[in-house]
C-alpha cells in the first residue's frame, strides 16, 4: 500500500522546512528507519528516516524548496506486513524505539523467556565490564531506576542520560554515579533529541578530487553547502539591515579566574564537564541584561520589542561553519547550571547532534574569542537581536591600581557590537560598565 | 617543614598531663577536682605529684559522690575559677547528669547571660581493655542531645593538648572525653608552644575520593590503618576524624560527602540513636542527591554493656579487619 510522508516537523517552534537534498530516488527501496530525505531549517541539516519499508514511488518536492509542516513531500510503497495508516508524518531518528509495534504479535511465553530488546541496545559506555547490564536484570527504564541512588537519578537527569542504556559497574551490575558521568563525557545518549543532524558525511565530498571547504585547492571553487549558504545569507542580512556600532573596555578578570582555578577540578569530577570563565561571564552578561532591558530587544518596524526571556546564544566556530546554540532562560541559572548547559551544547555542537530547539530564541549573543588569543574582535550581530559581546583572551598585564600602586592583573577585553537602531551609545556604554563592573566583582570566592 | 618547632613525642596520657600541668602553672584560677587525683595522682598517673607542687587547695580529692564533683565544680566556675573535674571512668557519672545536664548547660541561659560555666568535665571512657562493664562505657551520645554542652573527644596527643587548651579556655562547660584504650597506644609529636585547636573543626585524617568515613576516638586510628590498607587494592577512602562531637563540623562532612558521594560511620557507642545517626540524618537532608550508596553505620551492638569474657568484648569492639571489609563493600557498591 502507499504511504504518504509528510513535512515532519522537527522542533516545537518550527513551522516549516527545506528539502535540502533528496537520499533517494523514486524507485529505490529503503528500509524502515533508513534515511531518505534531509531537511533544513535554520541553521541544521536533519536527515529524516523512512517511517516504513518500501519503495520510493513519487518525491513531491523540488531540492532548495520550503514548505510548511504537514505537507506531503513523498509516497512510499510500501512492503506487505508492514502496515501503518497513511499519511504518515516522517518520524524523527528514534533508533532505539523498541520494535514490538512492527512485529507479528509475540508469542504468549512468559517475557524472560529470552534476551529483550534492552539487551540488544547499543551500550553507551563504551568498555564496560560487569556481568549483565542493569536494564538485563530489572526489565525496562523504571527498573533501572528502582535501583538508581539519588546521585544517579540526578547525574542522569542533569546530562540526559537513559539508564537503562548504561551497563553497572557496581555490586550486581548496579549503574553507579560514576558509570553515568563517563556516559556523559562519551555524549548524550542516542535516543535523545528530536531532529538530529548527521555529522558531515562522505559523499558530501566529491570523489573527483573537487575542492571542499574542509579541502580548499587553490583556483577552485569550493561548492556551497546548505549551512553555508544560511550563515552567508544571515550575515549579508544583519550587515546590511543593521547599522552596527563597536565599543571596547577592559575588564579585571582576576578574582573570577582564581574562583574559576579553585574550583575547576572538582567541578570537573562531579559533572564531566570543564568549567571555564563562560559561565561566569554569561551569568554576568543576563545580570546587565536585566539591567538595561533594551539590550535584550529586537527592532521591527512596529516598535522595539522589548524580550520577556534572555536567551543566551553561544557562537561556536566548528570547522566548516558557525554554530550558535542557545541557553534558554539563563537568567535563571546558576553559573553551575549555565557551566553544564553550555558544557551540553558545546558537546553536542561537537558532534553535529544540535537538535532546532537547541539554536532557536536566542536573544543576545556571547562570543568567546578569547581562546585563540584574539585581544579584541568587532564582531557581527545575530539577526533580531540587539548585540553581541565578545569574550576576549585574558592576558597578565601591570595595571595601575587605585591607589597608584602597580599590580600584575589578568584582564581580558570585552566588545560589543550593537545594532544603533536600537540603542544609542548611551545605554550601549552603560552596559559595558554595568557588566565590566559584576564581572570584576565575581570572586575570589563564593558559591557557583 | 621549613622552621622546626620545638616538639615532644608523648602518648595520649602524656599529652593530658602536660597540658594540665602548664594550664596549672600558667593560670591560678585553675583547680583539679575529683575522686584520687590528689594523693593517688589519679587512676592512670595523670596527676601524680601535682598535689605536691600546686598543694591541696588546687588539687582537690573528693569522696566517691559525682553530683558534688560536678555540683561543687558549677559553683566554682560560676564564681570566677576555673574547674577542671574528673570523673573517674565515664561509667560512673550517671550520678552527676543532672549537674551536667540540668544545670552546667543551662547556666548562661537561665541566668540571662550574667552568669557562665568555664567548666571542664575530664574523663575516660571507651572499651577494649578488658574494661567488662563499668570501665568499657561509651557516653557521649546521653549527652549530645543537650544544647548549651560541648563534647569534645580528641584521638591525638596534638588534638588533646589543642582541644584541652581550648576547653579551659571555653566559657561554657564541655565534656572532655579521652578514650582510655588509646592512652598509651597513641603516641606522637606534640609542640612545646601554648596553642589551641578549635572546637567545632573535624580533621580529615586522611584525602580520598570514592568513600568518606566519619570516626572518632580509638576507631578514628583504626579507621585509618583501614583506609591505607584499602590504599593497596587502589580504593581510595577519607577518613575524617570528628574530633569535636558538638558542635558538630558538618561543613567538613557534607563537603567530603559531596566528593566521594558515599558515606560510612563508624564508633564505638551503640547505633540506635548515636553520633551516626545524627551525621547520617543531617547528611540525608542536606546531600540526599549526591548519594551513591545507602549511608552505612558501623557501631557497637545494642547491648546492655560490654561483657567481660574476651570473645564478648570482641563481639563488641570492631576490627580493623571489620572496617576493612565494609569500606571495600562500599567502595564497590
Amino acid at each position: 500500500m502507499a504511504t504518504t510522508i509528510t513535512m515532519p516537523q522537527l522542533g516545537e517552534t518550527v513551522t516549516e522546512g527545506t528539502v535540502a537534498q533528496w537520499l533517494k530516488k523514486p524507485g529505490e527501496s529503503v528500509e524502515k528507519y533508513e534515511p531518505f530525505v534531509e531537511v533544513s531549517t535554520d541553521k541544521v541539516n536533519a536527515e529524516v528516516p523512512a517511517p516504513v519499508t518500501g519503495t520510493i514511488r513519487e518525491l513531491l518536492i523540488k531540492e532548495g524548496d520550503t514548505v510548511a509542516t504537514g505537507t506531503p513531500i513523498a509516497v512510499i510503497d510500501e512492503v506487505e506486513g508492514a502496515a501503518a495508516p497513511a499519511p504518515h508524518a516522517a518520524q524523527p531518528h528514534t533508533p532505539h524505539q523498541p520494535r514490538h509495534a512492527s512485529q507479528a504479535p509475540p508469542p504468549p511465553a512468559p517475557s524472560q523467556a529470552a534476551p529483550q530488546p534492552a539487551a540488544s541496545a547499543p551500550a553507551a559506555a563504551a568498555g564496560s565490564r560487569g556481568n549483565g547490564t542493569a536494564a538485563a536484570r530489572n526489565g525496562p527504564t523504571e527498573g533501572a531506576l528502582r535501583g538508581a541512588s539519588p546521585a544517579v537519578r540526578r547525574l542522569a537527569r542533569e546530562h540526559h542520560i537513559d539508564i537503562a542504556q548504561l551497563r553497572g559497574t557496581g555490586t550486581n551490575g548496579r549503574v553507579t554515579a560514576d558509570d553515568v558521568l563517563a556516559a556523559a563525557r562519551l555524549g548524550p545518549s542516542a535516543a535523545v533529541g528530536a531532529a538530529i543532524a548527521e555529522p558531515p558525511r562522505e559523499r558530501a565530498i566529491p570523489p573527483d578530487g573537487k575542492s571542499t571547504y574542509a579541502d580548499p585547492i587553490p583556483g577552485t571553487i569550493v561548492p556551497l553547502s546548505q549551512a553555508r549558504k544560511i550563515i552567508a545569507q544571515r550575515m549579508v542580512e544583519s550587515k546590511s539591515t543593521a547599522p552596527h556600532a563597536w565599543s571596547m573596555v577592559e575588564v579585571d578578570v582576576t578574582n573570577v579566574w582564581k574562583w574559576r582555578a579553585k574550583e575547576k577540578d572538582r567541578f570537573a569530577r562531579d559533572t564531566g564537564y570543564s568549567l571555564t570563565l563562560l559561565p561566569f561571564f554569561i551569568r554576568a552578561v543576563v545580570e546587565s541584561l536585566h539591567a538595561f532591558p533594551l539590550m535584550n530587544a529586537k527592532f521591527t518596524d512596529a516598535g522595539i520589542a522589548v524580550q520577556k526571556d534572555v536567551n543566551i546564544g553561544i557562537a561556536i566556530g566548528l570547522p566548516a561553519n558557525l554554530v550558535v546554540p542557545v541557553v534558554k532562560n539563563a537568567d535563571k541559572l546558576s553559573i553551575k547550571g549555565l557551566a553544564i548547559a553550555a558544557g551540553e551544547l558545546i558537546e553536542k555542537a561537537r558532534r553535529n547532534k544540535l537538535s532546532v530547539d537547541d539554536l532557536a530564541a536566542g536573544t543576545f549573543t556571547v562570543n568567546n574569542n578569547g581562546a585563540n588569543g584574539s585581544y579584541a574582535s568587532a564582531p557581527i550581530i545575530n539577526g533580531g537581536q540587539a548585540g553581541i559581546v565578545t569574550m576576549e583572551a585574558v592576558v597578565k598585564k601591570p595595571v595601575v591600581t587605585k591607589d597608584d600602586a602597580i599590580a600584575i592583573r589578568s584582564m581580558m577585553n570585552v566588545c560589543l557590537s550593537l545594532d544603533h537602531r536600537v540603542v544609542d551609545g548611551y545605554v550601549a556604554s552603560g552596559f559595558l560598565a554595568d557588566l565590566k563592573r559584576r564581572l570584576e566583582a565575581l570572586g575570589p570566592d563564593g558559591v557557583l | 617543614m621549613a622552621v622546626a618547632t620545638p616538639a615532644k613525642t608523648m602518648t595520649n596520657v602524656e599529652a593530658v598531663r602536660s597540658t594540665l600541668y602548664d594550664a596549672l602553672k600558667r593560670d591560678d584560677r585553675i583547680v583539679i577536682l575529683g575522686e584520687d587525683v590528689g594523693n593517688r595522682g589519679n587512676v592512670f598517673l595523670i596527676t601524680k605529684g601535682f598535689i605536691d607542687e600546686f598543694g591541696p587547695e588546687r588539687i582537690i580529692d573528693t569522696p566517691i559522690a559525682e553530683a558534688s564533683i560536678v555540683g561543687i565544680a558549677i559553683g566554682m566556675a560560676m564564681e570566677g575559677l576555673r574547674p577542671i573535674a574528673e570523673i573517674q571512668f565515664a561509667d560512673f557519672i550517671y550520678p552527676a547528669f543532672n549537674q551536667i545536664v540540668g544545670e552546667a548547660a543551662k547556666t548562661r541561659y537561665r541566668s540571662n547571660g550574667e552568669y557562665t560555666c568555664p567548666l571542664v568535665i575530664r574523663t575516660p571512657y571507651g572499651g577494649g581493655v578488658r574494661g567488662a562493664l563499668s570501665h568499657s562505657v561509651s557516653i557521649e551520645a546521653l549527652f549530645y542531645h543537650v544544647p548549651g554542652l560541648t563534647i569534645l573527644a580528641p584521638s591525638t596527643p596534638r588534638d588533646i593538648k589543642g582541644l584541652l587548651n581550648a576547653a579551659i579556655e571555653a566559657n561554657d562547660p564541655v565534656l572532655f572525653l579521652e578514650h582510655k584504650r588509646t592512652y598509651r597506644l597513641i603516641k606522637d609529636e606534640v609542640p612545646d608552644e601554648y596553642y589551641t585547636v578549635p572546637i567545632g573543626k573535624a580533621n580529615v585524617s586522611k584525602v580520598g575520593h570514592q568513600l568518606t568515613v566519619v570516626s572518632y576516638g580509638l576507631y578514628a586510628h583504626q579507621a585509618l590503618d583501614a583506609a591505607h590498607r584499602l590504599e593497596e587494592e587502589d580504593h581510595s577512602v577519607e577518613v575524617i576524624d570528628l574530633r569535636s562531637i558538638r558542635p558538630m563540623d558538618r561543613s567538613t562532612i557534607l563537603e567530603s560527602v559531596r566528593k566521594t558521594r558515599k558515606l560510612l560511620i563508624v564508633h564505638e557507642d551503640n547505633k540506635f540513636g548515636g553520633i551516626g545517626a545524627e551525621i547520617s540524618a543531617m547528611v540525608a537532608e542536606e546531600a540526599l542527591f549526591d548519594l551513591d550508596a545507602p549511608i552505612r553505620r558501623l557501631c557497637g551492638p545494642d547491648v546492655p554493656a560490654m561483657g567481660y569474657a574476651l570473645p564478648l568484648e570482641e563481639e563488641f569492639m570492631i576490627s580493623t579487619e571489620r572496617m576493612v571489609d565494609a569500606m571495600r563493600e562500599m567502595v564497590t557498591f
